[in-house]
């Protein structure tokens, strides 16, 4: 046990990695207790079942993976906007807006052919890109607070692209038109591999984009004079960086990602957009993959595929369980994922005790931690 | 004119409770952005006092058969406690733990309406808690004033008079009160504050503490006047609360006056089918519904360049710092 925690005290970020973790299961432990208190005769057969149904075949997979797509995305989105200082709680908002454009292009502009859905996609990244650019121009030059700022802007395009909606895509018909066929995203090999799951190319979209971003974050002098904003913006502006530019250029990167997100949830042949009462929710959830990928890219795929799958195990488990109560499973662990920060003081402060205890060896002492 | 007239008074006589219940809001924001916390959770803590106010009128006011007008009591007094002790998780957080202020804060935001979706589903069935909504009352006498009688003291909601007094009360500790001096310099310079005898920790607490109280008293009074089919959603109106202290430039009073004028596009938006003078102009409901979003963002690009904000806001308090 003492070498697990020399293990924490010599890497700080293994903590944060542990948080994440026991984050988790908390939250699986807080939805189980749940279960067995609303259903105690199903409880253990329906946990069972979001835990691992769907990893039962090939088919509950590729609709896992289907899930987890736009779900990674967002996360990215909020991921990168927060790398480089700012909070994009504005992922929901710019994914409407994201959706509607690629929607657009995907109903109407069918002469172009092969190219439909990659136009469709670059679409949705200008449209997420656009509505994202308002938050970032306000904060750089308004110095509005881009979280209220944000905020406003997911209720304005809620309603705002229910009125495009209705008046460009429904057009008189009784629900919202699908996408021509050349406007999906294809589905390449996935749909003989994962047969019979709606599973397509969007998942390699999402992890394309993010080894993209981890470049640019990691080995560009864009992404690093990005990101010294975010570490301060006075320094930065000291330096000689635009610090005013580079928020502009954050929120419409964030925006464009979010965009792509809902570019992948709509320009499919199997969902059409429903005029919404409440802000899709893709786009909160991209709050808490940021917070329990800690951020980092990898992260960000490994906490949005973890997410599909307890999705796609919610939708499994509806034999045992009412179908709302896995939706309080979710909502738990998104607490429990934004929670982790507590967990991360919690799990340091224990390893800092262990290492008092045992006193370190001299030799140790001169090192710099 | 006699249309215009009973529109005005129709709008008038829903928009001032929500702009008694933004008020509160942005009062409790008030609070803990002068002792240096951005309090972001006030949304959350918000739909944690409503929530709690809607089960204690509905289940506590059933079980012991009580009057109107004590269920009424009962939930503002709930709904402030428990957004004083729910607003205790991002006060620790961020006073103690050194946390990031907003993701503290969107940990609550994420968690209020998640526990009042699961406690609606699981005692009643269904995501909405339906409370009655006959809680307006007559001050006899004063309501026969002119003018003022009719819209303050007819049909009104207990909500907003409690919302007067502590908009007064406020007003008065903040301006007037060693409390509130020793509050607003924490926010400004901890440091400088600490030097002359004032705890910080204790300062910040309380800030944030009085924030969730105030917070919950607004989610309360909303529920009660507004919104008596609770879902563990106040549509973003913390957020509006935050948007209304931050244009009236933490200024009580500026507070008031805004307030105002949010609830009157909040009233707009959600009656619009109501009031006879919009039923002409054949805009759709979807835009009005978006009008006190765009608003917001409109006033807060005019009122946030020239900031007041508390200096030190946001800035994790740390003793060894100058």
């Amino acid at each position: 046990m003492n070498k697990i925690w020399e293990f924490i005290d010599k890497k700080p970020n293994s903590i944060s990695v542990l948080s994440s973790i026991a984050a988790v299961i908390f939250g699986l432990i807080f939805g189980f207790i749940l279960m067995l208190i609303v259903s105690p005769g199903t409880a253990a057969s329906g946990f069972a079942t979001i835990l691992f149904g769907p990893f039962s075949d090939l088919r509950n997979i590729g609709f896992l993976l289907h899930y987890a797509a736009p779900i990674i995305l967002t996360g990215l989105s909020v991921a990168f906007a927060f790398k480089t200082g700012l909070f994009n709680i504005g992922a929901s908002g710019q994914l409407t807006v994201g959706a509607f454009f690629g929607l657009y292009v995907g109903v109407n502009w069918d002469f172009l052919g092969p190219v439909h859905w990659i136009v469709a996609l670059l679409a949705a990244a200008v449209g997420g890109a656009i509505w994202g650019g308002i938050t970032g121009l306000l904060k750089a030059y308004r110095n509005v607070n881009e979280v209220v700022s944000s905020i406003m802007l997911n209720y304005v395009s809620l309603y705002l692209v229910n009125l495009l909606i209705l008046n460009f895509i429904y057009a008189g018909r009784s629900e919202a038109m699908r996408p021509v066929a050349s406007a999906r995203i294809p589905s390449g090999f996935m749909d003989t591999i994962f047969a019979g799951s709606p599973a397509n190319i969007g998942i390699f979209i999402a992890l394309l984009i993010a080894a993209i971003l981890h470049i640019v974050l990691n080995y560009t002098t864009f992404g690093f004079e990005l990101k010294s904003v975010g570490e301060s913006r006075t320094a930065a502006k000291y330096a000689g960086i635009k610090e005013k530019r580079s928020i502009v250029f954050s929120f419409l990167i964030a925006g464009a990602i979010a965009g792509i997100a809902g570019g992948l949830m709509y320009l499919v042949g199997d969902r059409s957009f429903r005029i919404n009462e409440q802000i899709i929710e893709q786009g909160f959830t991209g709050i808490a993959i940021a917070l329990l990928g800690l951020s980092s890219p990898i992260g960000v795929i490994l906490a949005g595929l973890f997410y599909g799958s307890i999705m796609r195990g919610g939708d499994a488990a509806q034999r045992f369980v009412r179908e709302e109560i896995v939706e309080i499973i979710i909502a738990v662990i998104i607490y429990f994922s934004a929670l982790s920060l507590f967990a991360k003081q919690f799990i340091g402060n224990i390893v800092k005790q262990k290492m008092k205890e045992k006193p370190k060896e001299p030799s140790k002492e001169g090192e710099s931690r | 004119m006699s249309a215009l007239i009973s529109d005005l008074s129709f709008i008038l006589s829903y928009a001032v409770p929500v702009m008694i219940a933004l008020m509160l809001v942005s009062l409790g924001g008030l609070f803990s952005e002068s002792s240096g916390v951005i309090n972001i959770a006030l949304d959350g803590i918000m739909i944690m006092g409503g929530f709690i106010g809607a089960l204690l009128v509905l289940y506590v006011g059933d079980a012991l058969d009580m009057p109107t007008q004590l269920r009424v009591v009962m939930a503002l007094v709930g709904g402030a406690v428990a957004g004083m002790l729910f607003s205790a998780a991002h006060a620790f957080a961020s006073i103690h733990m050194n946390a990031n202020q907003i993701i503290s804060a969107t940990a609550l935001n994420l968690f209020a309406p998640a526990l009042a979706v699961f406690t609606a589903r699981t005692i009643g069935g269904t995501d909405r808690i339906n409370i009655s909504d006959t809680y307006r009352l007559n001050i006899p006498l004063l309501d026969d004033i002119p003018v003022l009688g009719p819209l303050l003291f007819e049909r009104a909601y207990l909500s907003t008079f409690v919302g007067i007094a502590v908009l007064v009360i406020v007003t008065f500790i903040f301006y007037k009160t060693r409390l509130g001096l020793r509050l607003r310099s924490t926010g400004e310079t901890p440091q400088a504050s600490e030097s002359l005898g004032i705890d910080v920790y204790n300062m910040r607490y309380f800030g944030v503490m009085a924030s969730g109280f105030l917070g919950g008293l607004g989610g309360a009074a909303y529920l009660i006047s507004f919104d008596n089919r609770f879902n563990g959603d106040f549509l973003g109106l913390g957020f509006l609360g935050l948007a209304i202290m931050i244009s009236g430039q933490w200024k009580p009073i500026r507070i008031f006056i805004f307030a105002f004028l949010f609830a009157l596009m909040r009233v707009i938006a959600n009656l619009h089918d109501s009031i006879d003078i919009l039923g002409n102009v054949g805009l759709s409901s979807e835009f009005y519904r978006l009008l006190p979003y765009a608003f917001t963002l409109i006033i807060l690009a005019f009122f946030s360049k020239e900031s007041q904000a508390p200096a030190s806001l946001g800035e994790p308090y740390d003793q060894e710092k100058r």
